[in-house]
């Protein structure tokens, strides 16, 4: 994984400090081509690899990456699935309503009809389905890392489900030749539950930040837990959602060892420039340091 | 460990059943639900005991606290029972389809001396907390109006009914989506206790209401508005914000961001004249397991802690929430008038 990764909250007005400023990015973002241009930036400064939810809008940018031969060896961690979509269709349409509705070919409805009892495959087809029309819009685009969303990954934690997890895994390996990622709010306790199901050194990307913030059990916790190397870790949330400054939050977390790559979102060139420079700045500090030690 | 069983594995039912799963100081000892297929993967990949009938799981699996996570309708009967046992009991809201179900259950609650909750979550986001406490402290003088709104993209097209279009069965914006700031404007400001106006508007929904617009006064008589739509798609999720001005400031205040204005010097530490910011990433306490923010696992941890003894039972009781429901129905009754 490259050791600075781009993120698309901004595209899509997640916003975890306001909704003023997650307005002015829905305003900002309404074309494909502000998204697109936002991009560039990112790759002119050296960032080559793209994480993102898979929204709606996102199927468009793909067509564009994928017509497009200056991105050939550009790269998409695909995050599913976009929670909000589900979350507002299991409010309307309850969780089997939901099914029905985005499982795609006549599974769920055979399923229902008549009480056929449900086998374990059966669930475990079910997510597959549900993965590959997730993934349908990334065709034809070099999508190394799959992701699974935090809200998911941590629901099946507190269920207990570590099955799916483990499925989950299994899948985008087998059908993607892909390394199966997971997003959390829960490093600690998730790590500990993969590695009892098997999965060794896993690819986790969580929230990762001087400020404490999103980082369920606490910092200490964390740097504990990170310091043992026990994960392929991607952090995200460095900036601690703003709470401290910026050059303090990246040199911190551009310290940490283990983090194998830091995501960040931002929208303007300003923005995506500095915090680059500045975590090639303190990386370079620490191989000068390492050198000369 | 606190035994605790859950009735109602829908969408809040499940997160609340991951937040329990996850806690140290809980036994999940059962799940009920009518859902075939929910109850299957329950069984079958946590290993829950799962039941069709909770009446039958509290008799078998002895719970000491059920979480009540059913549609409004079934509440007062299911609580009810439970209550009749001596268990303690964490209900959903809004609490009752009617105010004088809701003070039953209270009375009942408390006869019975046992924990009671409802799950109005905002009183546990780190921001509005803090707008309780500048209120409360008198920091923004006298209040003399206030603005409770809250919009989202619940209902935006038109289409087949679910419960949550049936009225009888506690469906439709005001009770759904208005009830939250309802009960936070109740908990913050005071309880609303009379409506001079309201109009509840359908936009999309064939039976219920899409939107709320009332105009309301507390016991002192300061008056407010309250401004719900859960039709609006500008919205990626649901908003909820308060505004409350005061004779010595104004407080503007959603789940995210706490802004407030002090017109003079005499203000609480950490804030000055004039405007300030605060941030819920300032704000928020940290929680041991997170899953849609820390306000859904605070709120167990509470009622949790309220059933070890060890904090009060005084948020989201079940009188707090009857008197959200008694002005929910003022609203409403003043709608048909």
């Amino acid at each position: 994984m490259e050791r600075i990764i781009f993120g698309d909250n901004q595209f899509f007005a997640v916003n975890h400090i306001s909704d003023e400023k997650s307005r002015a990015q829905s305003i900002k973002f309404k074309d494909d081509a502000a998204i697109i241009k936002t991009l560039d930036i990112a790759r002119e400064g050296g960032i080559n690899t793209f994480m993102c939810t898979t929204h709606d809008r996102i199927a468009n940018i793909c067509k564009i990456i994928r017509d497009n031969p200056e991105y050939s060896d550009f790269k998409i961690y695909p995050c599913m699935p976009y929670a909000h979509k589900y979350a507002n269709a299991v409010t309307d349409l309850g969780i089997a309503g939901t099914l029905k509705q985005y499982v795609p070919g006549n599974f769920i409805g055979s399923m229902f009809k008549g009480g056929v009892a449900f086998l374990s495959k059966d669930y475990t087809s079910i997510m597959e389905l549900l993965i590959d029309a997730e993934m349908k819009m990334f065709r034809g685009i070099d999508t190394p890392v799959i992701f699974l969303q935090n809200v998911i990954t941590d629901l099946l934690l507190g269920l207990g489900m570590t099955d799916f997890l483990v499925a989950f895994a299994k899948y985008v390996e087998k059908k993607y030749n892909a390394e199966a990622g997971f997003i959390t709010m829960n490093l600690p306790k998730l790590l500990n539950t993969l590695e009892a199901a098997g999965l060794k050194n896993p690819i986790i990307c969580a929230s990762v930040n001087k400020a404490n913030f999103r980082m369920s059990g606490g910092k200490d916790l964390y740097e504990k837990t990170i310091s043992e190397g026990r994960c392929r870790l991607i952090a995200m949330q460095v900036l601690g959602g703003g709470a401290i400054p910026a050059s303090e939050a990246l040199e911190y977390v551009s310290n940490l060892p283990n983090v194998e790559s830091i995501l960040f979102g931002a929208s303007s060139r300003q923005n995506i420039e500095n915090t680059v420079q500045t975590i090639r700045y303190h990386d370079y500090k620490k191989t000068e340091q390492l050198v000369s030690a | 460990m606190i035994k605790v069983a859950l009735i109602g594995a829908g969408k809040m039912g499940i997160s609340h059943l991951a937040i329990l799963g996850a806690h140290p100081s809980v036994e999940i000892v059962g799940v009920c639900d009518t859902s075939k297929m929910v109850v299957d993967v329950l069984k079958n990949y946590s290993g829950y005991d799962c039941y069709s009938d909770y009446l039958k799981m509290v008799d078998e699996a002895k719970p000491d606290a059920v979480i009540v996570a059913v549609p409004t309708k079934f509440h007062y009967k299911m609580v009810k029972d439970l209550l009749n046992k001596n268990i303690h009991v964490f209900a959903e809201k809004p609490f009752c389809l009617n105010p004088t179900e809701s003070l039953e259950l209270s009375s009942l609650a408390k006869e019975k001396g046992v924990v009671n909750q409802v799950g109005y979550h905002n009183k546990f986001v780190g921001t509005f907390k803090e707008v309780k406490k500048l209120v409360n402290g008198g920091y923004i003088g006298e209040i003399n109006h206030f603005l409770g709104e809250a919009y989202g993209p619940v209902v935006t097209k038109k289409k087949s009914d679910t419960w949550r279009s049936d009225p009888n069965e506690g469906g439709g914006c005001l009770m759904d989506y208005a009830s939250h700031v309802i009960d936070l404007i109740n908990d913050i400001v005071a309880p609303i206790n009379s409506c001079k106006g309201s109009i509840l508007k359908s936009i999309y929904s064939k039976s219920v209401d899409d939107s709320v617009y009332a105009l309301v006064n507390i016991e002192t008589g300061v008056s407010g508005v309250i401004s719900v739509n859960w039709s609006d798609e500008t919205y990626r999720k649901m908003s909820t914000s308060v505004t409350i001005n005061g004779t010595k400031g104004k407080i503007i205040s959603d789940a995210n961001e706490l802004k407030v204005y002090f017109k003079s010097s005499s203000v609480p530490e950490g804030y000055s004249k004039g405007w300030n910011v605060k941030y819920v990433t300032d704000l928020a306490e940290e929680v041991d397991f997170y899953l849609r923010g820390e306000e859904y696992s605070s709120q167990l941890d509470h009622f949790i802690k309220s059933v070890q003894g060890i904090v009060q039972n005084d948020i989201n009781t079940f009188e707090s929430a009857w008197k959200t429901d008694h002005s929910i129905f003022l609203i409403k009754e003043q709608s048909l008038a």
